[in-house]
Parts: structure tokens; sequence; C-alpha cells
């Protein structure tokens, strides 16, 4: 056993010598503030030096001395443990100690917000194909699925509806000002590195004023190239098929341009027929039928070009495209169990930003997006005049972030954030009034950075003007949003730290809110949302394995809720402020894991969410009962487990009986349901370098038949095998 | 590991199996006050929401004054996927209840008596029924589906001993509701698949060669239309919801042209010993809600009378009315209420001189209404 001491003063001096040792019996002091968010010290003789100037200041603070201590986060994680089996197989002298740091817990330890991430190689191992799929695992969350591989896929974070959720997609929000929700099914894990929810917000003082936006948002943060010092490309090829007729070709090339530059391309096709059987019963009659309409065929290319002069220059160029075209199979109701329509949908974008460091205290960070969104729909059922009714819906989108920050003493960050956002949408649809929206952003926030507390306090401005070329525009509005968030180590341990936030925000009525045809209504105001979080965060490192336990409880109130109710007749809906909801609730999970031999790892996570949404608006119909598709226990279950080249993954889904419709009767009551997935992957020794990796899912193992939207029903056992190598 | 292990089964064990489907909300509800009359009863049809596959029947029995929902999936409990969605439109004709499921594809054609399914008839997109001389006469949206040049409607003939469609004829576009009168049939034909263009006409078909005869010209985007013992049509017209006003047109059936027509919105109208009970509910730009109105126009006269069928302080009991029929022998108003569409409604029973009498729960948008005689 070796005790390495990491008490004193300086900053980053030499290398340390230790004697041959294998890295578990190496024993820590003096960071406590660490505590339970390092993984590993990993041995090694050669790595490349990455610490961000944040880490550094965390490391400084945290007075480390005499050693190197190389702080990764998750960007080297494959590299770092390959790095970590062989040295622990073989006791070799070393000549450095790289502390491997675990960003992401050290930061759902410290945040102020609830914060949840999957990255790296557990979103390879989960048995998901989209970001909705892996965000089923997050406590707190609903996934709106319409079932399918082609299906709709929402969430709804907290029961506050999915237009309050902002999605950002490296560091910059996907926007639908149409109907203000992005259907994660549209988003593919194959290029994804991370993928975090956070509650209230981030507490990342570079983040844009969009970033304080939202009542939550979700980051998916893509791969970027990373090289081994000779290495100039690399190009990783995959393939996936199995159930729904599915194949789902991949390619995946990084390309060094120069030490500062480099570039990546990701592309993949899905090509499925999209059927399956599900079973229709009432208890009384059972019946087994095909789903059908549900193809889906779609491409997806992402080209970016990343640069990083000397950690002072850093800037992403990236773009995006999406193209796919779907059946729409809709609600299975009596006597009719196939439909006819489609929807064609086409998304570009380009984004870029740039960050440069003056010094040690001041940093800009630009941001800029261009994006436009075509969808096409084609109802065969409905015939008009000119012949089936098609409807085209084309938006674009204009954005541009300016975030200023500031360090005014080396624990205050000041950070200054303008954003402006143009949105603009054009229909072919009958008295459609050619909206534009430009929406200006402006946040003030202020983070001080204790080592034992972290206040974040921010102020956000929004202005947002309208306008249309035909009828009546919506009002100009002017809104302001404040939020408060900590985080504090209220022992002198640091395995526990409590955090809270406050934060009041408001949706903005959407296009289709305000403007379509027959539906719309321009007098809406926004929609607000007050949450009061308060929670903790215990880690314990109990030497070869490691405990967290995370809870937050929280109190929720939507109020001026736009809902849509029919007019005169069923198809005159029309969207009015009406709805009131207040939701109290509870999030907990325990996250395990640890070494069981050398070559055996496992990782457990339990959560399990309690909600209680009730329906408070006032003189409603349903007051006091709970709202639509809101289970009140939820939870999940996954099980990683790996054992030298095979990883084996376990997961269960648990939601709990629901409502389809406001009423809390009989006739709207969904039945709970649950799936069991596992999935296998092994590494096959192959010619080259690389292994061939294999993988194999099987999900929803015990084939239960369930729904999770009412007339929707999903897919009974599916399974889905997947190649990849890596030249 | 074993800890781990033991949590998940204890996580499983907890949620192991789903219970069991609840029992419908088949609860019996009796207001009381009914007094049977050679009326038996009525059926009322809940629309449910469209997708959600929620029509259901309910039966108001006046001898035991007993008010029973979900009648048909009683009767019916091995149907697959029940009654359907977007109950539309009802009907009894001989000993046979006739139910028009809009978003089903169907009508369902049951014993009246015993509520089961004798047969059910596919036609695509059904909208309303009307009866004549042993036939059943059905209009639907789109005569073909899948053919991009077909945008008419028909009006289909239902034999009603062999419950085949027979014949078939085309009409306007998205045609509504339609009557059958001295061996013709009066259909108002809405176009509300193809907005702005509507249509604004009555078809009329001969009944014996089962053919367009004439279309008469009336008012865009029609909707309701019943017919007086004169022989007066009274053809709804619900513009086109922006600059177009509503309006309520007569028809005379003897000139097949427009007698009168008066400048107001009417949603929904039966007509019972020559008065026309009728209600609006219209969207108001001045006070951002519905404004609803409950009128009487007399028939024989052709005026509007300043009198009404539901008393002051009983009409705030109704959020949104959506259906409406008046008792035949005992002169007794119904009317139902959709309240906010996704939540049960209420069925309101009003005496002739409009006080509430009772009122029962129905079943998700309670919209049709027709009288069961012994």
């Amino acid at each position: 056993m070796v005790t390495v001491c990491l008490d004193g003063k300086a900053g980053w001096i030499k290398q340390v010598r230790i004697p041959a040792i294998s890295c578990n019996s190496i024993r820590l002091s003096g960071i406590e503030a660490w505590n339970g968010c390092i993984d590993a010290l990993v041995l090694s003789k050669r790595l490349t030096f990455l610490v961000s100037p944040r880490w550094r200041n965390v490391i400084m603070r945290t007075y480390l001395n005499r050693i190197i201590i190389f702080i990764f986060g998750l960007l080297l994680c494959p590299t770092v443990l390959s790095a970590q089996t062989q040295d622990t197989l073989t006791p070799v002298a070393l000549q450095e100690i790289f502390l491997r740091h675990d960003r992401n817990r050290f930061e759902s330890h410290t945040s102020p917000a609830s914060v949840q991430s999957l990255s790296g190689e557990q979103l390879k191992k989960l048995n998901s194909l989209s970001v909705a799929d892996a965000l089923r695992y997050f406590s707190g969350i609903q996934l709106k699925d319409y079932g399918g591989i082609g299906g709709i896929k929402t969430v709804n974070v907290r029961s506050m509806g999915s237009q309050h959720t902002g999605v950002f997609f490296d560091g910059i929000q996907l926007g639908n000002a149409q109907n203000g929700q992005v259907d994660l099914g549209k988003f593919s894990l194959d290029n994804m590195q991370q993928v975090s929810l956070y509650q209230g917000q981030r507490s990342e003082m570079q983040q844009s004023a969009k970033a304080y936006a939202s009542s939550n948002t979700i980051y998916l943060q893509t791969k970027t190239p990373k090289f081994k010092p000779d290495e100039t490309y690399q190009l990783a090829v995959g393939v996936r098929s199995g159930s729904f007729g599915l194949f789902n070709p991949s390619l995946n090339l990084n390309y060094k341009i120069n030490d500062a530059i480099s570039a990546r391309l990701s592309t993949e096709l899905v090509n499925a027929h999209g059927r399956y059987k599900f079973q229709y019963s009432n208890g009384i009659y059972d019946t087994t039928a095909v789903r059908n309409n549900a193809d889906i065929k779609s491409y997806r290319v992402e080209a970016s070009v990343h640069g990083n002069h000397k950690n002072k220059d850093l800037w992403n160029v990236k773009y995006y495209h999406y193209n796919s075209e779907r059946g729409l199979p809709g609600a299975i109701v009596a006597n009719r169990f196939a439909r006819p329509q489609r929807l064609w949908d086409r998304n570009n974008f380009l984004q870029a930003d740039y960050k440069h460091q003056f010094g040690e205290t001041y940093a800009i960070k630009v941001r800029g997006k261009y994006g436009d969104d075509y969808s096409w729909y084609l109802d065969p059922e409905i015939v008009t005049t000119t012949g089936f009714l098609e409807n085209t819906y084309n938006q674009q989108e204009y954005y541009l972030s300016l975030v200023n920050t500031y360090k005014v003493k080396p624990y205050w960050t000041l950070s200054l954030a303008t954003d402006v956002q143009h949105n603009t949408m054009q229909s072919n649809m009958y008295r459609f009034a050619y909206p534009k929206r430009t929406t200006l952003l402006n946040v003030l926030a202020s983070d001080f950075n204790f080592k034992r507390l972290t206040i974040q306090a921010s102020f956000l401005s929004t202005g947002v003007y309208e306008s249309v070329k035909y009828y009546e525009a919506a009002d100009d509005l002017q809104e302001f949003s404040p939020s408060l968030l900590f985080n504090v180590q209220p022992f002198k341990s640091a395995d526990f730290r409590l955090r809270g936030f406050y934060k009041k925000m408001f949706r903005m009525p959407t296009f289709n809110d305000l403007y379509y045809t027959f539906v719309g209504n321009t007098f809406l105001d926004p929609e607000y949302s007050e949450q009061i979080n308060l929670g903790f965060s215990w880690q314990k490192d109990l030497g070869s394995t490691l405990l967290n336990v995370t809870s937050d409880i929280y109190n929720i109130w939507i109020t001026d809720k736009i809902v849509a109710i029919p007019g005169t007749n069923l198809f005159r809906w029309t969207m009015y402020n009406l709805g009131e909801v207040e939701t109290k609730g509870i999030e907990t999970s325990v996250t395990t894991s640890g070494k069981i031999s050398a070559d055996f790892n496992y990782s457990a996570r339990l959560t399990y969410t309690f909600q209680e949404s009730l329906d408070k608006t006032s003189g409603g119909n349903s007051f006091g009962q709970q709202i639509p598709y809101v289970p009140k226990h939820s939870g999940s279950a996954t099980l990683m487990m790996d054992y030298k080249n095979i990883a084996l993954n376990y997961s269960f889904i648990y939601t709990g009986e629901r409502y389809s419709q406001k009423a809390n009767i009989a006739s709207n009551y969904l039945q709970p349901w649950y799936t069991h997935d596992i999935s296998v992957n092994y590494e096959l020794p192959f010619f080259g370098e690389n292994p061939l990796k294999f993988g194999l899912e099987v999900n929803n193992l015990f084939d239960q038949h369930y729904a999770v939207i009412k007339n929707f029903p999903m897919p009974g056992r599916s399974f889905r095998l997947n190649l990849n190598y890596q030249f | 590991m074993k800890k781990i292990s033991a949590l998940v089964l204890i996580f499983f064990g907890l949620y192991a199996c789903q219970s069991d489907d609840p029992i419908p909300d088949d609860d019996v509800q009796n207001p009381g006050g009914q007094n049977p009359t050679s009326v038996a009863g009525f059926y009322l049809l809940n629309e449910g929401n469209m997708s959600m596959n929620k029509a259901s029947l309910d039966y108001m029995d006046y001898e035991t004054g007993d008010y029973k929902r979900t009648v048909f999936s009683q009767a019916n409990p091995d149907l697959v996927g029940g009654l359907g969605d977007i109950g539309n439109a009802i009907g009894i004709y001989g000993s046979k209840l006739y139910v028009v499921v809009n978003g089903s594809n169907k009508v369902e054609v049951l014993d009246v008596n015993s509520g089961k399914r004798i047969k059910q008839i596919d036609i695509d997109n059904p909208r309303y029924l009307t009866f004549y001389n042993g036939k059943g006469y059905l209009s639907s949206y789109l005569g073909t589906i899948g053919d991009p040049n077909a945008p008419n409607g028909i009006v289909a003939e239902i034999d009603t001993t062999s419950l085949n469609i027979t014949r078939r004829v085309e009409v306007g576009r998205q045609p509504e509701e339609l009557v059958a009168y001295n061996d013709k049939i009066y259909v108002a034909n809405s176009g509300g698949y193809s907005p702005p263009e509507y249509e604004s006409t009555v078809s009329v078909i001969d009944v014996n060669a089962f053919t367009e005869i004439n279309r008469i010209e009336v008012g865009i985007n029609l909707h309701r239309l019943k017919i007086d013992d004169e022989g007066d049509l009274y053809v709804t017209s619900r513009g086109d919801y922006y600059e177009i006003p509503s309006k309520l047109f007569v028809v005379d059936t003897h000139t097949e042209t427009v007698k009168k027509s008066f400048d107001i919105g009417v949603s929904n109208l039966t007509i019972h010993k020559d008065i026309a009970y009728m209600y609006n509910s219209e969207f108001s730009f001045i006070t951002g809600d519905y404004e609803i109105s409950y009128l009487m126009l007399d028939t024989k006269t052709e005026t509007i009378l300043d009198q009404t069928y539901i008393s002051e302080k009983d009409k705030n009991l109704i959020e949104m009315p959506y259906g409406i029929a008046v008792n035949p022998e005992t002169d007794e108003v119904l009317i139902t209420d959709a309240k906010d569409y996704v939540t049960p409604g209420n069925l309101y029973c009003f005496t002739p001189d409009g006080a509430l009498k009772w009122s029962v729960q129905t079943g998700d948008i309670p919209a049709h209404i027709t009288f069961n005689y012994e």
C-alpha cells in the first residue's frame, strides 16, 4: 500500500516516482473535496496534458502538491481505461501518476442543480438507438413514445410539459418555434458523447443566455476527435440490424489537419419497415394485429471542424443534415388498424462557436447558428378540391450569442450573455399568418465558488417581438426571470452536499398556439413555471466500491397553462391559457460501482420518482386530479458488468398507473408497464490493432404488451445486433 | 453485488404483476322523477375525443328511472375495440338501433332492446343518417378514399332488412345532416376539407332514381338540416369562422329556394311541435370567451320568440351545450353539456317551463339522443 499525500500548496511540479504498485492499492489523502469523484489513479508513462483552467483552479484550491495530477474528463476515457487495464495487470515501475477524475460524478455532486448524465461507454451499452431511448433511464422524465422506430418521442420533465425543456446540441439550442417540441427520436446516439439533463439550469458560466431560458435543459454533446500521438485519422464503421427490418449502417471519420485543427464526419442511414405485432385486448377480447405504416427511411450527416490554439482560442463549426420519410401509423381504434398518412422531414443547420481567453480573468464566447427545417405532411384520407391534403411547414432560425465572463476574484465570476434569435415560418395552409419572431435575451449571472459553498444567481431579461405578414400578430412581450441556485457542504466531510434552487421561468406560446389556422389564438399569454428544489448528494468511497445516493424534493407550479379546448365542434379547437398544475415530487437515485476482481467491474443504478401533479385549475372539472400521463410512481434499474472483453447490461424500466385524460376515472385508466432489456457486448480479437465489437440487444425481454400513449401500442420483444470496427 | 441483486429483486417484487383491468364506468344513476309514456326511454351517444376510441352509449329507462352508461360495451364485451372512435349519429328504425361511428368507419346496428350487435356495416367516414320507407340514408364525407380526384361525398342507402348498402349517390363535398321528405333526400354540403372553398348548397336526391336532381344555393359551410311539419328545411351555415358569420336559413322544399334567413348563429337545433329549440355557442373576441345563447323559433310564423327554454338561473349550469332533444310526449328538453371535452359530460333535463328537473353524468362529449318508443 502506498499513500500519496496531496496536501501542501504549490501547483504543477514534477514527476513522482513510485515503486511498482497496482492501481487500487493507492490511497489518497488531502483531497476530501474530491472524495467520491475520483475513480482511480491511472498509472501510465505518457499521456497528454489536458487540464482546463476551471479544473486547475479547483486543483489549486485543494492543495495538490508534489505530484503531477492529470485530470481527465470523459473526453479521454477510452484511452484511460485501456491504460488502466494494462497497468493493473502488470505492475510496472511508474514515472508519473495520473489521477483519473470522473467529471460527471464530480459535477453531479457539486452542481447546484440536479444533473443526470450518461456518456461514452454507458451510452453504447444501453439498449438505445436514439437520444430518447437513453433519456428513459433518468429519473423525473416521462418519455412520450408513440411506439416503433419512426414514432415521435418527446420528453416531459417533472410534469411540466415538453415545451418547458430546452434541448441543446453542442451548447446551442435546438429550437422549434412551430410547436416548441424536439422529437428526440430523431437524434441518433451514434454520434453522441454525452447526454445530460439539468433541472433548473446548468451552472456553467460560459453558457448562452438561452441556456437560462428554459425550466430545465437537456444537453447533447456530440463526439469530437481525439488522437493518439501518431495518429492522423480514425475511421470507424458499424452496422445495426434486427427486428422491424432495421438496417442501420454508420460511418465515422476523424481527421487531424494539424496539431490545432481536426475534423470529424459522422453519417448514418436508418431504414426499417417498422412493422411489429401488438396485442389488443380489454381482458375479454384479445387479438393480435400488426402495426402498419410505421416504416422509416432516414439519413443523417454531421460534419465538424474543431480548433484549439494553445487553449486560448477554441472553436467549433458544425453542419448537421437530417432527411427522413416515414409513415404515421396513427391511433389504433375499433375497426381501423391501418392509416395512410406520411411525413417527410428535412433539417439543416450550421452552427459555430468561438472562445477566446484574455489572460486569466476575462473570456468571451461567441455562438451562432442558422437552421432551416422543412416538413411535408400528406393525408390521403382527406381529399380537397386540389387533391390529397398536403401541408408544408418551413421554418428558419437565425441565432447569435455573445458571452462575457469575468473573474472578479478567484472565487467570484460574473457572466453577461446576450442572445438574439430570429424565427420565421411559412406554410401552405389556408389563412397562414407567416409569423416572424425576434427574441432578445440578456442575462447577468454571478457565481460564487468557495470550497464548501457555491451560489449562483442569474437574472434573465427576455424581449419578444412578433410580426406577421397577414392577419393579427400577438403582442410583444417583456419578461424578467430570476433564478438562485446553491450547493453547500454542511459538514467537514465532502461526502455529503446539499443543493437547491429557485427558478421562475416561462415558455412562449408557439407559432402553432398563436397562428395555426382555426386553432391559434393570438391573445395567448406565456405559460409560467415556478420551481423550488432541495436535494442532497452523498458519495462514499468504500475502497473497492463507490456508493452515491442523491435525492431531490421539489415543488413546481405551472400557471396560465396553454391548453387546447375544442370549440363548437371537434374540428374547431382553440388554444387558451386555462390550466394550473401543481407538482410535488421526489427523485432518488442510488448508484454503486466498483471492482470485484482485477478484470471484473460493475456499476448499478436504481432510480425512483414520485410525482403528484395535480390539476389546480380553479373551477375546472378535474380539480385536484392527477394530470394525464403522469404516473405517481416510476423508476428504473440498470446493471452493467464488464468481465475482460465481455460487457453485460441489464435494465428495467417501470412506469406506474396513469390516466390518459384529465378525469381520473376507470375508462381513462392506463395500466402500469415495465420492460426488461438486456444487451451483451463482446470484443472479438481481430486482424489489425483493434477488436471487432459485437453487440446483441434484446428489448422487452418478456414480451410485455403495453402502450405509453393510449391507442399507440408499443412493440413486444425485439432484437438488435450491431457490429463495429475502427480502422 | 449481492446487495444490488437483492435490491433489484425487491424492486421487481413490488411491481411484478399488473393489476386487472378496472371495471368500466357502469354505475347506474337514478335521478328520479321520470314519467313513462309511449316513450320508453332514450339512447344517448357520447362522441369521445378523436383517436381516444371512447365513443360510448348510454340508456335512460323511463320505466325504472335508471340511467345506464356504457351499455354497448356491456352488451357486447367481446367486440374488438368496442364501439370505437367518435360516435357521430344515432337513430332507431323498427327494432334496430343504428350508431354511426365516424372515426371507426362503421355503422353499428344493434338490437334496440338488448343493445347487442346485429351487424357492423363498414363505410368510410360516415357522418349522419335518416330513415325513409324501409331504408336508411347515410351521409359520408368521401365517396372514395385514396383517389385525389374524388373530393365529393356520398349518400348511401342501407336496406334495413338485409343491412347492406344497396345504392350510393354522389353529392357535394363533405355532406353533413340530411332528411328525407316527399320522395326526396335533402343533404347539407359543407366542403369543410377545402377552406376557403366551402360548399354552399343543399343537394336534392330523388329517392326512387337515387340520383342528385338539384342543388339549392343556401350559404357556405352548411351543417344542420331539420324539417318542420310544413316541409320547410332549417339549415345552418357555419360561415368561414372569420369574416363570414354563421346564419340560419329556411328553405322551402316545394320551390327548393331559400325563403328566409336569420342573422344568427345556430350550433344545433331540434324541431318539436312547431318550435325550433336552438342554441349557439360562439367565441367572442370582446370577452375572450364563449357566449352561449338559447333561442326558440316558431316554425309556423318563422319568427324568433322572445322566450327561452332554460330558466336564467339554470343557464350557468351548462358549460358547453353540445346536443339537444325534446321528449315528444312530455315536452321536456334534454341538453347535453360537453364541458371541456376531455372529461365526462352531463345531461340536463328541463321541464317545459325551463326549470331544471334532473341531471346525470354521461360519457365524454355527450352529443346525440334518440327516443325509444315502446
